[in-house]
């Protein structure tokens, strides 16, 4: 596994910079127009999630190279409000935000693995993998 | 930074050209509607043919921009959807099922043109 490469969200451009950063990323390892799309949009909602709700955070990119597989793992963390319930949010249509609801959902189906872990009043970690077939 | 709008005849044509942030989006809500008014305009053809990222954000300021136009009388086309943005739009779960969509420019005026019965 190669070291993290991390973005700073603080500022609404940030979300920007983040999913450009990945497409990048992406395109590097191999994945095509499609998958690059996927994971451009999965870092955009994710990223616009820490942005609306937690107000700052880092999305990570990891490059998974292995002998059996390669891959993208996002990571998106927070020390934000944390979600009280995990169920609800993904959920298609809940949204706190006026937004369509369809962040986190859209991203577990966007990605291959997906992972949610949340504490209310310490943050929010969110770890999605892209596999590179 | 602000997405041009053309007017030409009775309608407006957009290509939005540049990776779009949200307060862009939001602007340019604001700017086509302003623009309809003044120009009594009866159409617009949005063109997202150089577009490679439509998020949720984005898809609900498009999606409604398509509908408080139709509130005002004017009619919208979104033109031009690469195939990797659609596929990640149902993935997302998006499905702008009452937004009219063309395959391109020329489609989307002659769609205009059709339904407006000029």
């Amino acid at each position: 596994m190669k070291p993290q490469s991390c973005v700073n969200i603080k500022k609404e451009w940030d979300i920007v910079g983040a999913r450009q950063l990945g497409r990048d990323i992406a395109r590097e390892i191999g994945f095509g127009t499609v998958d690059q799309a996927r994971i451009a949009t999965t870092i955009s909602e994710l990223a616009r999630n820490i942005y609306l709700y937690a107000e700052h955070g880092q999305i990570c990119f990891e490059v998974i190279d292995t002998f059996e597989q390669k891959g993208l793992c996002i990571i998106a963390i927070d020390i934000g409000p944390g979600i009280e319930d995990v169920g609800q949010v993904l959920e298609d249509g809940y949204s706190t935000s006026g937004g369509l609801g369809a962040g986190l959902p859209g991203v577990k189906r966007l990605m291959d693995e997906f992972d949610l872990q949340s504490e209310v009043g310490k943050g929010t970690r969110v770890k999605a993998i892209k596999w590179l077939r | 930074m602000r997405i041009p709008i053309l007017k030409l005849h009775n309608y407006l044509l957009i290509s939005i050209q540049t990776e779009i942030d949200d307060q862009t989006a939001i602007q340019f809500q604001e700017d086509l509607l302003d623009k309809i008014h003044k120009n009594g305009s009866t159409g617009v053809v949005i063109d997202l043919t150089s577009v490679d990222i439509i998020d949720s954000f984005i898809a609900k300021v498009l999606g409604d921009v398509v509908t408080m136009s139709d509130l005002m009388g004017a009619k919208v086309v979104l033109t031009g959807i690469q195939p990797a943005v659609a596929v990640t739009l149902i993935d997302l779960g998006i499905h702008l099922k009452n937004v009219p969509t063309a395959l391109n420019l020329e489609q989307g005026l002659i769609k205009l043109y059709q339904d407006s019965g000029e």
